[in-house]
């Protein structure tokens, strides 16, 4: 069938893209960015129970420099904010974020001086991912929706 | 837990001025000191053979701008001594429309960073404080949250955040 007759049995053709993107979307390299509750339902997704190494996203990085997806799990206080922040930066391109709780997202029941209202505020978000802390099931699907929005983009547009 | 009520008494007798009030309320004991002699006070206490307070347990602020009517800030400084294990309580009153007050940390240097904290949540100033800067806000922070006249959901100018959106350029 078209070119792939030409080329033998052990060529396969399709487009830079797919390719692209199912190894981006396969081998996310979290950046574990816990700082409070949030952190401990994250160490548990990676853990056995969970494992979400069956998606692929199991080698967290606690360098910013090997990762390409941040997962920022609690309260972000203004004292933390530039520091979220310069760890974002540090992240080579391209990268995903997702904001994990309530507190990451809205700023949660800390409606208060010192918490930023969500790391929205801060940094782009791709998912906001509710819940108080949401369980491990919750992020796996934030992970995979991760995924999806991965699988949508195109090299082109890098 | 040694009896400390000898202590209010000798220090009474060597600083008259500075001793505005000696309480004791449940085996503890309180003092009141005037704001000039805090650091003269906090020396003869921390080198008194007798006294001994070698350790400043605690030190914070008090707003006290709302309670009656004083127009009042507080400094309370909780002290212990490991030797003879006793404690006692300092409360230095100071206006709130001029908190200023000496820096005890030539006496105890783990003062540094309690003071730091009454700066940034009170506004009180140390005077001789070597790094009077705030310690658990973030610099460019507007207001002192713990102040009864900042509001309950006091929210910080844009311009903080702006610093942070932006990143590195």
């Amino acid at each position: 069938m078209g070119i792939e007759t030409a080329f033998g049995d052990n060529i396969l053709t399709t487009s830079l893209d797919k390719v692209v993107n199912w190894s981006r979307k396969n081998a996310l390299w979290p950046m574990p960015f816990g700082l409070a509750c949030c952190a401990i339902e994250m160490m548990s997704t990676v853990a056995a129970r969970y494992d979400l190494a069956r998606f692929g996203a199991e080698v967290f990085r606690f360098s910013p420099r090997q990762s390409d997806l941040m997962i920022v799990a609690g309260t972000v206080t203004y004292k933390m904010a530039a520091v979220t922040r310069k760890i974002y930066d540090q992240m080579p391109e391209p990268k995903w974020v997702i904001a994990m709780g309530s507190c990451a997202s809205s700023g949660g029941i800390f409606d208060t001086y010192a918490t930023v209202q969500g790391v929205g505020e801060i940094i782009p978000v791709d998912i906001y991912l509710p819940g108080c802390p949401p369980r491990p099931e919750a992020l796996i699907h934030a992970v995979m929706e991760i995924q999806k929005k991965i699988d949508k983009e195109s090299v082109l547009d890098d | 837990m040694a009896d400390v009520s000898a202590i209010g008494k000798k220090l009474k007798k060597k600083f008259p001025n500075a001793v505005t009030k000696v309480k004791t309320f449940r085996g503890e004991l309180t003092i009141s000191i005037d704001k000039d002699y805090i650091e003269r006070v906090a020396k003869f206490l921390c080198g008194d053979k007798a006294s001994n307070f070698d350790y400043l347990s605690d030190l914070c602020g008090v707003d006290k701008s709302r309670l009656g009517s004083s127009n009042t800030f507080e400094v309370v400084y909780h002290l212990y001594s490991l030797k003879k294990n006793h404690r006692v309580r300092l409360k230095v009153e100071i206006p709130a429309s001029n908190p200023i007050i000496d820096t005890v940390t030539n006496v105890w240097k783990t003062a540094d960073w309690h003071e730091r904290e009454a700066y940034d949540m009170f506004g009180i100033i140390f005077e001789g404080h070597p790094n009077l800067k705030r310690i658990l806000t973030p610099e460019g922070f507007e207001g002192y949250p713990l102040r009864k006249d900042y509001p309950l959901k006091g929210r910080q100018p844009d311009s903080l955040r702006e610093v942070y959106r932006k990143g590195k350029e």
